[in-house]
């Protein structure tokens, strides 16, 4: 039984008053609200549409200033909202899926520009076969961009994440642009109570972007984004972006624990829930952690020593934060939602890279998939995960990587081919 | 500099802007048209270019520009013309930044750009009634990767992709009457051979507002395979025999600014440049020569 704190008729009213159902998207879009961008090139699709939509109905009620432009595609809208960062603007864009990926060759382009502005991601799988539910196959794809990535489970913390990705992005050891994700349907479509900051807390903790360097002007002129001849330059350039993305995570940690104070809301690099005890810790990302937390309280409540370990940030990757937590651990399960044909899930190959050579990294970390196209995990899947981690810890042998797909399912899609079949059959006789 | 004050030679800029020392080729017909632009346009101006051979014109840590310069991608530079216009008129109404420190935006793309991959940008962006101006380079095919064929190039043409004995199977895409029936502000075509013409044109476009579309003929002596020291005559070839019709439109009209009433034979033009040497060695290929003929006698028969 939980017992809630006595409040006051006054803290209720100012509850009210700040606290309001939001889907993710319509959270995203108060972030940019908040962050009082200047320009917002959009492009519409699907999970995404929402965001820019509401931003759009601001702006023409004038509730909110700024300019919004709907663009032809999204490689065009990437183009856009990096020429107006590098023109010295705040710049907001948001997209999904297929769209990122048209997009994909810009977003190299523009943060080599080093021109920071925030694009939300709305994840959705990728096609072939084209679909429309989660995962995270799309930002994944975008991992080697340049783009730093924040990854939210909650739609609270989407609109957090998007006014703390534009101190990350402007600051000037990073000057980078920065991805908040959050998944399709889960979050972008789902009204959790958000808690909406006011706007002069907000432009204490981010005020307007101090562009410096980085504009077009008749006084100054500039070139931006030129050529070079040969791999010693292209190499100074492109480490230069690596090591500003580096100074990300020093950054992100000040950024936090500066938004922590305005607003009473932490949000570490990589959370820790109820891992520091754990004997086995659940390692995933996005919005299907939050099974994932009710997995471990029910674990617990079994009196199972399990936790969870959710990567918020992984560009820059935290690795020795990551390193910290897992440390002694006897296993993880890392849980992929996303999948690379011919090699498996990314965040376990990058944890296990990461990990290598650590005196006390995990002995047993197994690999499993799951969540493609919205593919719900259930409990049942997170008990059975820790079983076989269980196993693998008293035999000391890691298993293969498994593809989470029940008996069920596997019916359910023998019964889609069964018609399928039947209806070419009919059809090829006539 | 009104354009009706432009009406003699002596009338062109006598400022040269643009610096020397580029690493285009010797006799490029583009960028002998970029130096006359530049002159009229000035140095506050800010090109979005996107890859072509003119991406080398801004090689770190260099660049013949004394204005901004923002290289984009080969698909999306009028994009990016869309987001620094856009961001400019953000700091001016926001007075972030002074009215003398506005910029005229000035797209730059060869054709390969602008007849294929950064169409729908470009089509996008005129629209929007995007307040810029594109300078399309044209020399009839994808020229910085060694020229093969475009959607720019000529009938007939040999190019690296298509050397066989009829050359270039396809016909040069009308790119003016495309642009034009998005109504834009403005749309010419102009020759750095006809630098009157040209400045005339440039400078007309300076002072008009939404997009104003500008399609260079740029004769490339690497591409078209002649000496480089034939750039001016064939230029001025291609517009006496009528292959390149000097035009503009305004207020939905077409109107020829220069109407060759005697034309010379296709045949002079053809016949310098080794991409229709197939077409007279080892023997005359009379049919491809007279099928030219009678579409350029077609395209002004129909001019008023």
């Amino acid at each position: 039984m939980i017992l809630l704190r006595p409040t006051t008729l006054q803290q209720v009213q100012e509850k009210q008053m700040t606290e309001q159902l939001l889907t993710g998207n319509a959270a995203a879009a108060w972030g940019a609200r908040l962050a009082a961008v200047d320009y917002i090139p959009a492009f519409p699709i699907t999970p995404q549409t929402e965001i820019i939509e509401t931003l759009g109905g601001w702006i023409d009620g004038g509730k909110m200033d700024g300019r919004m432009v709907t663009l032809e595609s999204e490689h065009s809208m990437i183009t856009a909202a990096g020429a107006a960062a590098a023109t010295g603007v705040r710049v907001f864009s948001a997209t999904s899926s297929q769209g990122l990926l048209h997009a994909m060759e810009m977003l190299y382009t523009v943060a080599g520009w080093r021109a920071p502005f925030v694009l939300v991601n709305v994840s959705r799988g990728l096609s072939a076969p084209i679909t429309l539910g989660a995962d995270h196959s799309d930002i994944l794809a975008a991992r080697d961009s340049g783009f730093l990535q924040i990854h939210c489970a909650d739609c609270q913390e989407v609109l957090d994440s998007v006014l703390m990705a534009y101190r990350l992005a402007e600051d000037p050891a990073i000057r980078l642009p920065v991805l908040v994700n959050l998944d399709g349907f889960y979050l972008s479509f789902t009204r959790e109570p958000v808690s909406l900051p006011d706007q002069s807390t907000v432009a204490r903790f981010l005020p307007p972007f101090d562009a410096q360097n980085i504009h077009f002007t008749a006084s100054a002129p500039q070139s931006q984004a030129v050529a070079v001849l040969g791999g010693s330059p292209y190499s100074y350039f492109r480490y230069e972006s690596h090591l500003a993305a580096l100074n990300g995570i020093d950054v992100y940690q000040q950024v936090a624990t500066e938004f922590a104070k305005l607003f009473g809301r932490q949000w570490d690099a990589v959370e820790n829930y109820r891992a520091d005890d754990a004997e086995i810790v659940f390692y995933m990302m996005g919005s299907f952690a939050t099974k994932a937390k009710e997995a471990v309280d029910r674990l617990r409540e079994a009196g199972q020593q399990i936790g969870l370990v959710r990567p918020r940030l992984l560009r820059p990757f935290p690795a020795e934060i990551v390193a910290g937590l897992l440390a002694g651990k006897q296993g993880v399960i890392v849980i992929d939602q996303n999948l690379s044909m011919g090699q498996g899930g990314v965040l376990h190959t990058e944890l296990t890279s990461s990990l290598y050579g650590k005196p006390e990294a995990p002995g047993i970390i197994i690999s499993f998939i799951g969540g493609l196209g919205g593919r719900d995990i259930s409990a049942e899947e997170f008990y059975e995960m820790v079983s076989i981690t269980r196993k693998a810890i008293a035999s000391g042998d890691t298993p293969k990587p498994r593809l989470l797909y029940t008996d069920t399912e596997l019916r359910e899609v023998r019964k889609l081919q069964a018609i399928a079949m039947v209806e070419q059959e009919e059809t090829s006789h006539e | 500099m009104s354009e009706q004050r432009i009406k003699r030679m002596k009338d062109l800029p006598s400022t040269h802007l643009l610096g020397a020392g580029t690493p285009m080729c010797s006799g490029c017909g583009g960028l002998e048209a970029l130096h006359q632009i530049y002159d009229v346009l000035g140095e506050k101006t800010v090109f979005i270019n996107a890859a072509g051979c003119m991406t080398l014109l801004s090689v770190y840590p260099f660049t013949p520009f004394r204005g901004s310069w923002l290289y984009t991608a080969m698909a999306s530079a009028p994009a990016g013309a869309q987001g620094v216009r856009d961001a400019l008129d953000i700091l001016l109404q926001r007075e972030r930044i002074s009215q003398e420190d506005d910029l005229d935006v000035v797209v730059l793309t060869g054709d390969g750009s602008a007849y294929g991959m950064g169409m729908s940008a470009t089509s996008g962006a005129m629209d929007r009634k995007l307040d810029f101006l594109y300078i399309c380079y044209d020399n009839e095919g994808y020229g910085n990767t060694g020229q093969q064929y475009s959607s720019a190039t000529p009938h007939a043409a040999l190019t690296a992709t298509s050397g066989g004995s009829r050359g270039y199977p396809g016909f040069k895409k009308d790119l003016f009457a495309i642009w034009a029936a998005h109504s834009p502000a403005y749309v010419a075509t102009v020759i750095g051979s006809e630098p009157l013409d040209l400045a005339r044109k440039i400078e007309k476009a300076r002072q008009m507002q939404g997009p104003r579309m500008i399609i260079a003929l740029s004769p490339c002596p690497t591409g078209w395979q002649y000496d480089p020291k034939e750039s001016v005559n064939i230029g001025k070839l291609a517009v006496k025999t009528g292959v390149w019709p000097l035009k503009e439109f305004v207020d939905g009209k077409v109107v020829h600014t220069r109407i060759p009433r005697q034309r010379m034979p296709v045949e002079d033009y053809l016949q310098l440049q080794g991409r229709f040497s197939h077409l007279f060695k080892p023997e005359k290929n009379a049919s491809i020569i007279a099928e030219i003929q009678a579409r350029v006698d077609s395209y002004w028969d129909n001019v008023v």
